[in-house]
């Protein structure tokens, strides 16, 4: 009877992790399929390489780079501003704030983090846009800096309770050392805890990278839709998943290399966002890791 | 023979009482430590004796509900009274662990780690030499000093402890059970450095084993329940002790 019901549970475990996995190779799968008649008129090689992204006009050009370029202004804007401010939070968290107002930071970061990505590209549009423009000269009304910025806003929390959670498994033995040395709180957190946790803090940044790279709606609302080669983040750009939702919602007719080219853009997305993983994998393994 | 010398009193508690919340963990103790002595403590488990020894470079600080009575002074300043910085008490007093606990960074950086960020000035090559050859780890050391200091064994790393803390040139050392993880050979090694320690530093070492609070130090001081029985000579509180309760414990009727 036990055994039934333990065999019962682990063939349930089972089809449930086989489910999440095969889901994902399902995705692969559809989007090499879909891609392959993009690639019999386009050359990968072509893709990859061109500087000019023309899908929808004559003659066409199907340059992938401006739609990564404009992808990783957005990513870098983002990162820049999550990492520092993401660690920071994180080793106050963790370090400095009392139990009390941890019992309240906490929960809220959790809060702030499940806000629907519709109400960051409105924030973007309504309020980071305009107030850029009114600071900067030379703001277009669409641009990389008011996404990136509002991308960087939504990832804060994760990565905050992320890399909070990271240094509260370093052990706190390592703490009393550093203390018991004369070091200040300021160099217990710079030079024992944060290196301590550096394997879920890095793993926490790659996974806010991969989300800032993924991030649609916000893109979509804030960046614009001008796929211009641009390294000025005050520019109008195009990101990959932009250009995706653009011609999704558009009257592009479906089966012609224009539609094609999505699932091109998509997979080349996709495999981005493996290797990021896949490194994070490897930093996981690279570093210390303790046991709680 | 009588001493010459009065040596100087380093550490001095005065009636001192510690309580977690409501529960007293040592109740009014007093006493004196000279310098260059090693005192052991010793004691029953819960008797206070963590507790006693982590006033001593206020490590208890950082435990909310530990409440300080009384007066401990070091080279006679209350070091709970205002104006003292406990990071400066630290450097000056510096603390062994119970378990071994190097940072995960190379052996060289465990040493050089707190002298750098106290802005020491020194060459840093000869104070890892000095004191890896002080805490007698050197000749396993010297040809992995880049290598992880979690590489090796718990012996060793506990002597690297003792290494990292002496880097630091403090004028006491307080030691809780350092050898309590070790092995009897790493035991050996660790006890034989303490021995060596006495020329020039001050040290207080808690121990749950006689025998070694005999081999290592000068006096002993036994601990029942947070008060503080007896304080004497080793070979004076071993062989004819004062109080019942120290007698009993040495002869192992309870604990
Ligand atoms: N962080 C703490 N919070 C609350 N009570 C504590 C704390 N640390 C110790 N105590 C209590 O204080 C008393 C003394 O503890 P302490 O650790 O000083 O004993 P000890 O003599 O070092 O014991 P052992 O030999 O087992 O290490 C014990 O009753 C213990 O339960
Ligand atoms: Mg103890």
């Amino acid at each position: 009877m036990r055994s039934l019901r333990e065999s019962c549970i682990r063939h349930g475990l089972l089809t449930s992790a086989s489910i999440s996995i095969l889901t994902s190779f399902g995705i692969l799968f559809i989007l090499i399929k879909e891609s392959l008649p993009f690639f019999e008129d386009v050359s990968p090689w072509e893709f990859l390489t061109g500087t000019n992204w023309a899908p929808l006009m004559v003659p066409r050009d199907y340059g992938v780079i401006p739609l990564v370029v404009g992808t990783l202004l957005v990513t870098g804007v983002a990162a820049l501003i999550v990492i520092p401010v993401g660690s920071l939070a994180a080793m106050y968290l963790s370090e400095y704030a009392s139990s009390r107002a941890r019992r309240i930071l906490k929960p809220t970061l959790e809060v702030l983090a499940g806000i629907p990505t519709v109400v960051y590209g409105y924030f973007a549009i309504t309020v980071v846009t305009p107030a850029l423009r009114a600071v900067i000269p030379g703001v277009e009304v669409f641009n990389a800096l008011s996404a990136g910025i509002v991308v960087a806003v939504m990832i804060i929390p994760t990565v905050a309770s992320l890399s909070d959670d990271a240094m509260r498994s370093v052990p706190n033995a390592l703490r009393e050392a550093a203390f018991g040395l004369g070091a200040t709180q300021k160099e217990v957190t710079v030079g024992v805890v944060y290196p301590g946790a550096i394997s879920g803090v890095m793993a926490a940044y790659v996974l806010a990278i991969g989300r800032a790279l993924g991030e649609t709606m916000i893109v979509t609302m804030a960046a614009g839709s001008t796929p211009l080669l641009t390294l000025n983040p005050l520019d109008s750009v195009q990101t990959m998943t932009g250009y995706i939702v653009q011609v999704s919602l558009g009257d592009t007719p479906a089966g012609t290399p224009g539609y094609m080219s999505i699932f091109a853009v998509g997979l080349l997305l996709f495999v981005i966002t493996l290797s990021l993983n896949l490194f994070r994998i490897w930093i996981q393994r690279r570093y210390v890791r303790y046991d709680t | 023979m009588k001493n010459p010398v009065i040596p100087r009193t380093v550490l001095e508690a005065r009636n001192l009482s510690i309580h977690y919340g409501d529960s007293a963990a040592v109740s009014g103790v007093s006493l004196k430590i000279p310098e260059r002595e090693v005192l052991a403590i010793i004691g029953p488990s819960g008797c206070g004796k963590s507790t006693l020894l982590r006033s001593f470079n206020r490590m208890n600080d950082f435990i909310d509900s530990c409440r300080f009575e009384g007066e401990l002074l070091f080279e006679g300043v209350n070091i709970y009274g205002p104006n003292i910085d406990p990071v400066e008490l630290r450097q000056r007093i510096g603390m062994v662990f119970q378990r071994p606990n190097p940072f995960p960074k190379s052996i060289r950086a465990n040493i050089t780690w707190a002298p750098r960020m106290a802005g020491y000035l020194g060459d840093y090559d000869e104070l890892v030499e000095r004191t890896l050859r002080e805490a007698a780890l050197w000749d396993e050391s010297k040809d992995k000093l880049d290598k992880s200091a979690l590489s090796l064994s718990g012996g060793q790393q506990q002597r690297l402890c003792i290494a990292r803390s002496l880097a630091m040139s403090p004028e006491v050392l307080l030691m809780d059970e350092p050898c309590s993880a070790l092995d009897p050979i790493a035991t050996g090694k660790i006890e034989e450095l303490i021995r060596g320690l006495r020329e020039q530093y001050t040290v207080v070492i808690v121990t749950h084993n006689l025998q070694q609070a005999g081999r290592i130090s000068d006096r002993t001081a036994f601990m029942y329940q947070g008060d503080l029985i007896e304080i004497d000579q080793t070979d004076r509180l071993f062989t004819q002790p004062a109080k019942k309760k120290t007698e009993d414990y040495i002869t192992g009727r309870f604990g």
